[in-house]
């Protein structure tokens, strides 16, 4: 069957027709759809044999969950944006060591050019370091059947497989054909050596030279059985390697008469063997073409002897940051750039904005009018919507880095004798990462306001649930927050004086405080109004 | 036949629509299409642009060259001059005239539309108006654009009205006539 999938989709049609059991996690752009598709497909016709779907607090429950679900045999998908991965890395890490037993792949979406994210971070770093193998599908089709494909390869080599996309192949769509006999799921069974999962130093150590000993069976699979593939060309002294979706930009501009030789990559580790053919067919120079940091790059500068010239983004002949383009690829083939029209210089630019009637624009007009009252304070920010406080009109927030990090380095301040200290979080970022912080402050009696902007949702990713709606309150006083310092509001113009009145009194307590401003996201409110309708 | 298309204009305007309806078209005629799309954070109330490339051939790039696109469709004025650099010297323009004042900066406005017009490859409608006279929703302005594009497309007119029926059918009888009403409105309009 043809479908017109995203590249996220794929993956996902292509896990559920490979047997999937359960997907696990938290949502992160551009992996969201992965999920969202697993759910809306299960939603629709309920299978006799269930997919786990529900989504996680964050990625480390996420990747935990996914490994007990391989455990019993089964196969499980965890999926997360790359900076996830280092929210998971503890878990991810020692599942290399572990191995698994259903199969088990890990889907990092990386966003170079960081157009929803803080940084531009190459999973295939991750791979690397945990020793596992790694699949780069280079287009939608290709994202589907190298799902399958992945699942087959942890469950015969027992190891957890990354799979690495990027933005602009995860959020993109084009026809993919679709099996129509998908595989039934696994049955459970337990692993056939359970010391395998107890990683008792004893036990870790034989796991690990097990590890290093599978490493050339990684590489023989990448040379040999996998999706990688040299072809030599007429005139092999010029050579070009690609990773992933870069070879569908070297494709848009390359010319037969080129005659070079290509390495395409989509399996990782590095095909050793293809790479060393590529040198004995005489390549004097090798052009490396990848989406993200320059991974293969470095690596390559090991493996092939020091005359042969290799061009990249470390050597300058593409741009050290950003995506790639069609542009910036043409020019490193050597290709003249098509004739392109002046900017039309009044064009100004449009940033993303809160929307209009967010409760969170009513939060920071009281929270600003309150700080300025004060000679010099500092807030906090996190990662979500309310991230967009620092632009115009608000200027709100003094810092934002990863999520979680508002609490804990609201208290950090604190400790240092900034007041007011405050953070600013969502309530998703807040379950995700902020509870273990507010524990940390508790336990101090740091003196901080933690401003929780609850709108019921996780609203930059498109408004999934949220995993501690309803409980908020709880939560906060179990950690041991005084009930009497937990506080609600709702941000609505008409009680702006009394959320400000709130936030002076907290602000006054010299202790841990909780503020929870708390109003239903605004699209997801028009979504639930227009559903209550039909 | 080969046609690659930028869509522009502000997150939330409706731009994922007309591709959907092109798309439904594109793979009817058995063409290839690849459509990159932007979601996210710049979804809100940022500026958003969607990449749209049919092709009788397979298609490689998910992105357009700068100076390779036959064609920008935008549903605001100001966002389709954000993208003339991709556009091809014979390519073409079409755009709602209906400015979407969201910064504080927006330039002027009779500007914008004296640049719009000093493309030869131009055509520049009130959406919103055409909408209303065509008796259809607000939020029917994005099918005025996309009827007026129809001849910029290459692909037929009968045929989009088939990928419009199809894609709104399961709103109901009711949508699927005033998409269309709004449609033909923009169409008859692009060819004056």
């Amino acid at each position: 069957m043809k479908h017109l999938l995203l590249g996220d989709e794929a993956i996902a049609q292509g896990a559920m027709d490979a047997g999937l059991s359960g997907v696990y996690a938290y949502p992160g752009t551009p992996s969201t759809e992965i999920t969202e598709y697993i759910q809306l497909a299960v939603s629709r016709q309920p299978s006799t044999e269930p997919i786990h779907c529900r989504w996680a607090t964050n990625e480390k429950t996420a990747m935990e969950a996914a490994l007990g679900m391989s455990y019993m045999g089964k196969r499980a998908l965890v999926c997360m944006k790359h900076v996830g991965m280092n929210v998971c890395a503890d878990a991810f890490m020692n599942a290399a060591i572990t191995g698994v037993n259903g199969g088990l792949i890990v889907v990092a979406a990386d966003d170079p050019s960081m157009h929803s994210s803080q940084n531009e971070q190459d999973s295939r770093f991750y791979a690397k370091f945990a020793m596992i193998p790694c699949l780069e599908p280079g287009n939608q089709q290709e994202a589907y059947d190298m799902t399958a494909y992945g699942f087959e390869l942890s469950e015969r080599l027992r190891t957890p497989v990354l799979m690495r996309v990027t933005t602009r192949m995860a959020h993109s769509r084009a026809v993919v054909e679709t099996t129509d006999r998908p595989k039934p799921q696994n049955k459970m069974s337990m692993p056939g050596d359970v010391n395998h999962f107890i990683l008792l130093p004893a036990f870790a150590k034989r796991n690990y030279a097990e590890l290093v000993a599978a490493q050339p069976v990684f590489v023989r699979e990448s040379e040999t059985a996998g999706h990688n593939s040299y072809t030599r060309g007429a005139k092999p002294e010029r050579a070009i390697l690609t990773t992933g979706i870069a070879y569908n930009y070297l494709m848009e501009n390359y010319q037969p008469q080129m005659g070079c030789s290509i390495l395409r990559i989509t399996q990782y580790p590095l095909p050793v063997a293809l790479i060393d053919q590529m040198v004995r067919d005489g390549a004097k120079e090798i052009l490396v073409i990848e989406e993200g940091q320059p991974v293969v790059e470095e690596l390559l500068q090991g493996l092939v002897p020091s005359d042969v010239r290799i061009k990249g983004r470390l050597a300058g002949d593409l741009p050290r940051m950003g995506e790639l383009s069609p542009d910036s690829v043409r020019q490193a083939i050597g290709l003249e750039p098509l004739p392109v029209r002046e900017k039309e210089p009044l064009v100004a630019g449009r940033p993303p904005a809160l929307c209009q009637g967010c409760g969170h624009r009513d939060m920071y007009a009281a929270l600003n009018e309150v700080a300025r009252e004060y000679p010099s304070p500092r807030i906090f920010g996190d990662i979500g919507c309310y991230t967009l406080g620092a632009l115009s009109p608000f200027h709100a927030i003094h810092a934002c880095v990863e999520m979680g990090a508002s609490v804990t380095m609201a208290k950090g301040a604190a400790d240092a004798g900034q007041h007011p200290s405050i953070a600013v979080i969502g309530d998703s970022t807040f379950t995700h990462s902020g509870i273990t912080g507010l524990l940390d402050c508790v336990n101090a009696n740091a003196n901080v306001v933690v401003l929780i902007s609850d709108n019921l949702t996780t609203g930059m990713t498109g408004g999934q649930d949220s995993a501690g709606t309803g409980r908020l309150e709880q939560i906060c006083t179990g950690v041991g927050v005084p009930p009497e310092h937990v506080r609600v509001v709702v941000p609505l113009p008409k009680n702006m004086e009394e959320i400000k009145q709130v936030l002076r009194e907290e602000i006054n307590y010299a202790g841990t405080s909780i503020v929870i401003a708390r109003r239903e996201c605004i699209q997801t409110l028009k979504r639930h109004l227009k559903a209550k309708k039909q | 036949m080969k046609k690659d298309i930028i869509l522009a204009g502000v997150g939330g305007q409706g731009i994922l629509s007309i591709a959907t309806v092109i798309g439904e078209a594109a793979l009817r005629e058995n063409l290839y299409l690849k459509q990159a799309e932007v979601h996210g954070m710049s979804q809100r109330g940022g500026d958003v642009q969607s990449n749209l490339r049919l092709s009788s051939e397979p298609i490689m790039s998910d992105l357009i060259p700068m100076g390779g696109a036959d064609l920008i469709i935008s549903l605001e004025p100001m966002e389709a001059l954000r993208y003339v650099q991709y556009l091809k010297p014979d390519g073409w323009i079409v755009t709602a005239r209906n400015a979407f004042v969201n910064i504080p900066d927006y330039p002027d406005q009779e500007a914008v539309l004296a640049r719009i017009v000093s493309y030869p490859n131009h055509v520049l409608l009130d959406v919103e108006q055409l909408a209303k006279e065509a008796g259809a929703p607000a939020q029917a302005a994005n099918m005025v654009l996309l009827g007026a594009a129809i001849p910029a497309l290459g692909i037929e007119h009968d045929k989009m009205i088939d990928g419009v029926r199809r894609v709104f059918a399961r709103k109901g009888e009711q949508v699927v006539a005033s998409n269309i009403a709004a449609v033909e409105t923009g169409y008859k309009n692009a060819k004056k």
